[in-house]
Order: structure tokens, then sequence, then C-alpha cells
């Protein structure tokens, strides 16, 4: 199977997930090593991802996480984990 | 840190039975994943904060109905992506996600077409020391249409397994993977044009310089 370009678009998503076959893994490959375009393409989506799995893209909000178990502390203090009833629950 | 079910179902049974405590840490690995969920949705932060505190708080009241069939994370993720989509409509602000609800490939192909480029240099992570950057990409990924961007983050923020999100978000596995595809296109389309203009790389300097000696008096 050769692919051209327009191909091998398609396929970027789920080669980084590793989610296609060992035979459309080797076309892509086989491309790949040919094509300077589709490897600067490939190249930059990972690039993308890279950057968006870090902790500086999307901060959690300052004290989110001080504000959260105190709101869970009162909670705990009040309310019984309920069989999924939530009579008991109180509102 | 994720810890394993079993002790997690261990933790659960301990709390129903009393040591509620136990909750805090049962929920600690989790406090992040479901505050990006809360965000993916709702696009708000202090309100993505209110809603995966109230996630959180219907997990504890619902807890004796977890029985482990799917992962603790997935169980709270599906809380939270139902926290966000009710305050969404509850806010009026939900449009009915016609887009691609029916698995049906309806955008325009051109629309996933790559930025077409010749090389490209890694841009390290550490240029994210530039606020500027950081917030250039939360705004590309803000601007996602709201399907693609949940999936998106859950995937490539959170890392659960495509399997995961299918159960978590309620759709076929297949229709994630082409959300995700059209999620990354479209960020690679935007961005990329955006990062190889902005962000310094070592090796392009002199030519930068040169050029810009050169267009002074």
């Amino acid at each position: 199977m050769k692919l051209d370009c327009k191909h091998v678009w398609p396929y970027i998503s789920d080669y980084i997930d590793d989610t296609v076959t060992p035979e459309e893994r080797l076309s892509i490959e086989q491309h790949l090593e040919t094509c300077e375009v589709c490897s600067a393409i490939l190249d930059s989506v990972h690039n993308i991802l890279v950057l968006t799995a870090d902790d500086r893209v999307f901060r959690l909000p300052l004290g989110y996480s001080e504000r959260l178990h105190e709101r869970i502390g009162v909670e705990l203090a009040r309310v019984e984990p309920s069989n999924g009833d939530d009579a008991s629950s109180g509102g | 840190m994720v810890q394993a079910l079993a002790q997690e179902m261990e933790w659960i049974a301990r709390i129903l039975e009393g040591e509620r405590d136990l909750f805090h840490a049962l929920i600690r690995p989790y406090e992040r994943a479901v505050y990006m969920t809360a965000i993916s949705i709702l696009r708000d932060s202090a309100e993505a904060e209110d809603a995966a505190q109230e996630a959180l708080i219907k997990a504890y009241r619902a807890l004796a109905s977890f029985r482990g069939d799917a992962k603790f994370s997935t169980w709270l993720t599906s809380i939270t992506i139902n926290e966000a989509r009710s305050r969404l409509r509850k806010a009026g602000r939900v449009r009915l996600e016609s887009l691609d609800s029916s698995g049906q490939d309806t955008g325009q192909p051109e629309d996933y077409t790559p930025f077409l480029i010749a090389d490209w240099r890694e841009i390290p992570s550490e240029a994210l020391e530039r606020d500027e950057l950081a917030r250039q990409i939360e705004r590309a990924i803000e601007n996602l249409p709201p399907t693609y961007r949940e999936v998106f983050l859950l995937r490539d923020k959170e890392e659960m397994s495509i399997e995961e999100i299918a159960q978590a978000v309620g759709v076929k596995a297949n229709l994630v993977k082409v959300r995700l595809f059209r999620a990354r296109m479209l960020l690679q389309k935007q961005l990329t044009p955006y990062l190889k203009r902005e962000v310094p790389q070592r090796r392009g300097w002199f030519s930068r310089m040169a050029g810009r000696m050169g267009g002074r008096p």
C-alpha cells in the first residue's frame, strides 16, 4: 500500500495514539521517510500535544485544592454518603 | 498518581462504613482531572472550579452506587461532564450539538487539512515560561467546537484512553477518534503559523537579525 500526502494526514492522529494497524504503520513510515512536509506536520502536531500537556497550559486556579477540600470537609461532616437515596442529604 | 482500583474499592467500603475523611485521599489524585473536564465544557475558570466542587460532592453522596465496573476516574469524569453540561443548559448557553453527533463526516474536508510546512523545529517546553505562548495555546483550544474540545482535553491533557473517554462522554470509540483527529488538525492549522513566527528558534537567529538590521535606515 503506497500512500500520498493527503492520504497520510487522516492517519496522523491515530499514528500518534498508536491505534493504526501494523500494515498502516509501515505505509505511513515509508511515506514519512521520503516526505519532509508530512514529517514536519507530524512533528508540529506532536509538539503541540507536548506543550498542551504541560502544567503551565490551563493552570489550576490558585488555592483550588485548598478550597475544594475545605468544601468537601464541610460536606463530610454534614452528610453520610447514601445508597443512591439523596433524602438524607438535606439538599 | 493513580491508585489501583482494588485499593479504591477498599477505601470506598471504609468510607461507607463511616471513615468519611478517607474521601479526601480517595479523590486527591483526580482533582486536577475533574477541573480540566469542567473547564473543557465551561471555559470559565471560576465556573469550572465551582462545577468541580459540586461534581465531587455529588460523587460523595452517590458513592455507594459506584460498583467498580468502570475505573473510578471514568466514573468521576462522567459525573463532572453531567454537572458541567447541566450548568450550560441552565445558563441557556447550550447550542444543540449536531455537528458530528450522528457520527457522520459532515465537516468540510479542507477544514482538517494541516498547515503545510517544510520543516519543524521543536518548540521546547521552556518556551512556556513566556505566558503569552501558554495563553495562545489555551485560546486556540477554547475556540475548538465544544465536542472536539472536550475529547481533546480528556485525551491530550488528562491522558485518558480512547475507551475511557468513550465511556465517560457516552459515545462510540470511533467518534472519539474522529473528534480527536479534527481537534488536533484544527489546532495544528491554527497554532503552527503562530509558533513558527513567535517562538525564537536559535538556528534562524542570524537571518532574522540580518533582516531587521537591513530594514533600518
